[in-house]
């Protein structure tokens, strides 16, 4: 029991510090005048894993931050990794697809990177195992970040003394030895930075306090664990909650548009694979290709179309959805569902849609319900320098 | 190039060569094939239940089931040289499931042999399924195999022709599990004649497939896995060197070894069993032939079921399962120990522990 006891001590004593700068950024008020938010950022979050070959330290946050968010790292200077995951934005571009160098586009919608750090897989696809990983892709990506490779990036920091002892001081590297692991290393530990919980439905939930949300995202609620059937993949657990099982399913979105294109593109991607194509490059420049989502990583038939499930927290402020950012509304979305995996009613539902996917009968109130209640898992964030985003941007 | 791209590279070449054969199988061109033009490939698609509800509305999940098998079935490169499908493709035997199921396996490319089973059967004794199918029995060659299919879902004539009011009862209590009205499956006198007749005329020395829908052997009688007279069909099989069996109808992966006679069942498309055990109301006497399978998930509807494709080698054959919302697996023939084995779990200690449901 001593041991068990341990990490909730060491993380009420993080609390304490955080607490005497804390005040709600988003807002909780808005939604509800009467509730007051709980003074912890992660309340409803498990531990933030770190990975045992990368434990955090302030500097090397702070050497990620700076790394995150500067332009030289592209081919035309003017990509930062902050391009689509702005802070002012909740991490994300607002776009549909990302925009890269020289105004490229790529094919996928830009996921936040807030609480990004819990994800057991990186990128729609899961192609990557972590951050660390994750932060190497788009560096050398044609259509985002555009440079020819990772000695690019060691270059530019090596012309910046202030990187050089930096990169000194935080991993005990020479100019000579620094790699792109190291630099992946400080992006990734920024990232773990970016966690939010306290959301209304938290407070709600987790604090049992029954006036954090309104009625109508209570109702909404109850049909997300309900009718909604929500929760089988967006998964709230009983001291936690990241509403995702960190799988892969085909829920109808991109690949109805390519039907007829399957049985050619699923040759086509495996002989190029085969013959050394990369599955980043492949997929974000090919649009067609791109829906073949976690196919393209595995090669399993029974993944043709999925993709990874997304975190539902701050969603409000994430718009517009889905992996090619098709949907611009949650209640679009909702309407996706509601029609069992397709757009429009009458659409055709597409041959590999996943089990669990089918229409759910509920009412045009009910949908309303179940967008409110997506909007009670905005984070009361607070204890990061950044100006904290707004629900403005999203229209729903 | 950087040697990260260059190392990146392999890393992708390296999964993509691990990915194979449990998997798509691109490069069983040059695994399997190039050693031999006899080796080739047949899908098997089985037990897709397709259940009538009323007008034109059919039971939604078992349509997908099918469905999605049917179409990633034409994604298989190579191509198969065949489809099976191994019986069960209605639930209750009726023209519309029969004509529901014919239309979506319509969409499949090439040849397709059926097996009859017994919720197509005994609503009108397969006469619907024989204008659409054909025979019940028959047999094929192909490529230096002789392949047998058989109707191995009939029973004693007394209980088809004289116990019954009407078909529509007869097709019910030969579709319930643990029936005491029920009948055990059997070939039968007739198509027994037939298969020695059948078989006289084969070498003893060429591979020899037959599909049944129950299992050729005994297994389980209160769910008809079972087929009565299996000793008898065993016996005119056993003369020959290579022989497989493969059939439906028990929803799970089995795999058995009698004599000279190798057992491979085929996934359903529509549920799996055995039923999660938090569902048994009582005592469950299933024999532990099958590794257990980690519980159906009971929001995918997909979970626990699945379908296969078939690598011919050098007569033995290979079954690669695709499962979805579960690990591929694989059950090959293993030359020394000269039975069917998972490739993955063939040792005890090795197997997946079933989750416990709380």
């Amino acid at each position: 029991m001593r041991y068990a006891l341990l990490p909730v001590l060491v993380l009420a004593t993080l609390f304490a510090q955080k607490q005497a700068d804390t005040k709600p950024l988003a807002e909780p008020a808005a939604v509800n005048p009467q509730s007051v938010p709980d003074k912890n950022n992660l309340l409803g979050l498990p531990p933030v894993p770190i990975p045992a070959n990368n434990p955090q330290t302030p500097d090397k946050i702070a050497l990620g931050d700076k790394l995150f968010h500067d332009k030289r790292f592209s081919v035309d200077g003017t990509v930062s990794c902050s391009k689509c995951h702005d802070d002012k934005q909740a991490f994300t571009d607002g776009l549909p697809v990302s925009v890269g160098h020289h105004g490229l586009t790529g094919t996928r919608n830009a996921p936040t990177v807030l609480n990004a750090a819990f994800n057991q897989s990186q990128f729609w696809d899961g192609r990557e195992p972590d951050l660390e990983g994750q932060a190497k892709q788009p560096l050398i990506n044609p259509v985002e970040h555009g440079l020819a490779d990772h000695k690019q990036v060691l270059e530019i920091i090596r012309t910046d003394p202030d990187y050089l002892a930096t990169f000194q001081s935080v991993f005990d590297v020479s100019a000579k030895k620094l790699t792109i692991d190291h630099v992946a290393k400080a992006i990734a530990s920024f990232e773990r930075t970016l966690v939010a919980g306290n959301s209304p439905f938290d407070r709600y939930y987790f604090n049992g306090k029954s006036d954090a949300m309104t009625d109508a995202q209570i109702r909404g609620f109850e049909l997300f664990v309900g009718q909604g059937r929500c929760v089988s993949c967006h998964t709230i657990e009983q001291d936690h909650a990241l509403f995702t099982d960190n799988r892969f399913h085909n829920i109808g979105i991109g690949i109805n548009q390519i039907q007829q294109d399957i049985p050619r593109l699923t040759q086509a991607f495996l002989e190029a694979k085969n013959k050394g194509g990369q599955v980043d490059t492949m997929v974000l420049t090919d649009k067609k290709s791109s829906e073949l989502g976690r196919f393209a990583v595995t090669d399993e038939l029974s993944q043709i179309g999925a993709f990874k499930t997304p975190t539902l927290r701050n969603v409000e402020l994430t718009a517009p959805y889905m992996h090619d950012g098709s949907l611009k509304t949650l209640k679009e979305v909702m309407v996706h569902y509601n029609n069992g995996g397709v757009d429009k009613a009458d659409e055709r539902v597409n041959d590999f849609l996943s089990g669990g996917i089918r229409p759910l009968n509920l009412t045009d109130p009910q949908l309303n319900d179940l967008v409110a209640f997506m909007k009670a898992l905005t984070s009361s964030w607070s204890g990061s320098k950044y100006v904290n985003p707004t629900p403005t941007q999203a229209a729903n | 190039m950087s040697t990260i791209n260059n190392s990146r590279r392999n890393f992708i070449k390296t999964a993509g060569a691990l990915a194979i054969g449990a998997t798509l199988p691109i490069s069983l061109v040059e695994l399997a094939f190039a050693e031999s033009s006899q080796n080739f490939t047949f899908a098997y698609i089985s037990d897709a239940h397709i259940q009538h509800i009323k007008d034109n509305r059919f039971v939604r999940n078992w349509d997908r089931g099918l469905i999605r098998a049917v179409a990633e079935t034409n994604l298989l490169t190579p191509k198969p040289d065949f489809v099976m499908f191994g019986g069960d493709l209605a639930q209750l035997g009726s023209k519309p499931e029969l004509d529901h199921g014919a239309e979506i396996l319509s969409a499949l490319h090439g040849n397709v042999h059926y097996v009859m089973g017994e919720h197509d059967y005994y609503l009108d004794l397969g006469e619907y399924w024989g204008k659409l199918f054909g025979p019940q029995y028959y047999s094929f060659d192909h490529k230096g195999v002789h392949f047998v299919v058989l109707n191995s879902i009939k029973t004693y004539d007394d209980w088809t022709f004289k116990r019954w009011p009407t078909a529509e009862q007869r097709m019910l209590e030969m579709a319930g599990l643990d029936n005491p009205n029920g009948s055990p499956f059997m070939v039968g006198e007739e198509q027994r004649v037939w298969l020695k007749d059948d078989l006289d005329k084969i070498d003893k020395d060429t591979p020899v497939v037959v599909f049944s829908h129950s299992p050729l052997q005994k297994i389980y009688k209160g769910w008809n896995f079972w087929t009565e007279d299996a000793d008898q069909v065993q016996a005119l099989l056993q003369p020959f060197s290579k022989v497989s069996v493969i059939y439906g109808h028990v929803h799970q992966i089995q795999y058995n070894q009698i004599g000279n006679i190798s057992f491979n069942s085929v996934m359903a498309t529509a549920w799996p069993w055995p039923y999660p055990q938090a569902y048994a109301q009582a005592e469950q006497y299933l024999p532990k032939l099958t590794v257990p399978m980690n519980r159906a998930d009971p929001f995918f509807d997909r979970d626990a079921t699945g379908w296969q494709f078939i690598n011919m080698a050098n007569g033995n054959l290979d079954l690669n399962y695709t499962l979805y919302n579960n690990t591929s697996r694989i059950v090959r023939y293993n030359t020394d120990k000269k039975s069917p084995e998972d490739v993955a779990y063939q040792d005890e200690k090795a197997r997946i522990v079933p989750q416990t449901h709380y």
